[in-house]
């Protein structure tokens, strides 16, 4: 069985660095402000080639987790390397970095938008705006579809997860609470 | 007029959508724009694909457009509802999995609800996609924005801010 922390995925010669909230939490704040178009590629820049506080391994771990966790994963790996370095304390620093200052970035776009979203040339460039967005959605939503086993009952939830939410527009709660145990026993019989 | 806000009852919704979000905050945006426009009538449509627009053109994480959308809402007090509705769920989850995952990684059950929850996100984020085109897009001119964005996402490696940002002067420069 392995052990809780794989002292494999560290070079031997480098000791596990020690990081108080105070360095999370700049830490996390300097990458989420950076993060234009997606946080992650800035985490591993920050959190692996920079600063060296986790290895490629020890980062795709945490990102994995993050993954099947329910949440942003970004914010998942924030509270895990937060824990990870400096407990309670370091896992409240990194979250908090890594969203106040997008958080007070929101607000003042909110005070924009409420004075002048009603402009014309504004209203025009949010529109325009809005359907990149949309397709940024769509295409992350492609992309996802990639990673599918090319077999056609995960195809089927995710037609079903469309049809129920997207075009159906019935609440999510009932919609996943019906597929995914259905979805859930399908994996791991594949599984076993 | 829109009808006013119950920031309790948006607090609760939120929170329970925040444990569904796998994947991110894409796939439980269908049901945030069915609560907060159709069901309540709180914002347009227009309003909604605003706020999701601005946040993807802002630094941070993606999630972060709740703060916006709060905001919209409710002012101050609506952003920060939203915010800790949407963030302290998952971080709360996330804690005590880490607590416990540390004695005990990678079990197949971790596995089998990765593979059988990842087609449902990919569902639910196609759903928000074409939500969102729906509201953003008004004729046929949107949509082949639209999809232009999908094909440059699926073929090229451009960073989405500049792709906002063409989205932006297309819209000033009255093309759509």
């Amino acid at each position: 069985m392995p052990t809780a922390q794989p002292p494999a995925a560290r070079a031997p010669e480098t000791a596990p660095p020690k990081i108080g909230p105070l360095e999370l939490f700049l830490a996390f704040s300097q990458l989420a402000m950076s993060g234009f178009g997606g946080v992650l590629p800035w985490a591993h820049r920050t959190l692996v080639e920079r600063k060296a506080w986790l290895t490629p391994r020890e980062f795709v771990d945490t990102l994995a987790l993050g993954q099947l966790l329910p949440g942003p994963n970004i914010g998942n790996m924030a509270v895990m390397i937060g824990y990870r370095f400096a407990g309670y304390a370091g896992a409240a620093a990194a979250f908090a970095g890594l969203v106040g200052g997008p958080f007070l970035l929101m607000i003042a776009a909110g005070m924009l938008y409420s004075n002048y979203g009603a402009l014309p040339l504004v209203q025009q460039a949010l529109s325009g705006m809005s359907a990149v967005a949309a397709g940024l959605v769509l295409a992350t939503g492609l992309k996802m579809s990639g990673s599918m086993k090319r077999h056609w009952r995960p195809w089927l939830f995710t037609a079903l997860a469309l049809a129920g939410v997207g075009a159906l527009r019935w609440p999510l709660l009932a919609v996943v609470g019906a597929l995914a145990p259905f979805a859930i026993a399908a994996a791991w019989r594949d599984e076993a | 007029m829109m009808d006013a806000v119950d920031l309790p009852a948006l607090g609760l919704h939120f929170a329970l959508l925040s444990l569904m979000a796998i994947g991110g905050i894409s796939s439980i945006l269908p049901d945030m724009q069915r609560y907060v426009v159709e069901a309540n009538h709180w914002l347009s449509g227009t309003q909604f694909a605003d706020a999701y627009a601005l946040g993807q053109a802002a630094p941070g994480p993606n999630m972060m457009f709740v703060t916006l959308l709060g905001w919209q809402l409710a002012g101050w007090a609506g952003a920060i509802t939203a915010t800790l509705a949407i963030i302290f769920p998952p971080v709360l989850l996330t804690l005590a999995v880490t607590r416990l995952s540390a004695n005990n990684p990678a079990a197949p059950l971790g596995r089998a609800i990765r593979g059988g929850l990842g087609p449902i996100a990919i569902g639910l984020t196609l759903s928000s996609g074409w939500i969102l085109a729906h509201s953003a897009d008004h004729d046929w001119r949107g949509a082949l924005l639209t999809l232009a964005t999908v094909v440059l996402m699926l073929r090229t490696r451009l960073n989405p801010m500049w792709l906002i940002l063409a989205g932006a002067v297309a819209g000033m420069s009255g093309i759509l």
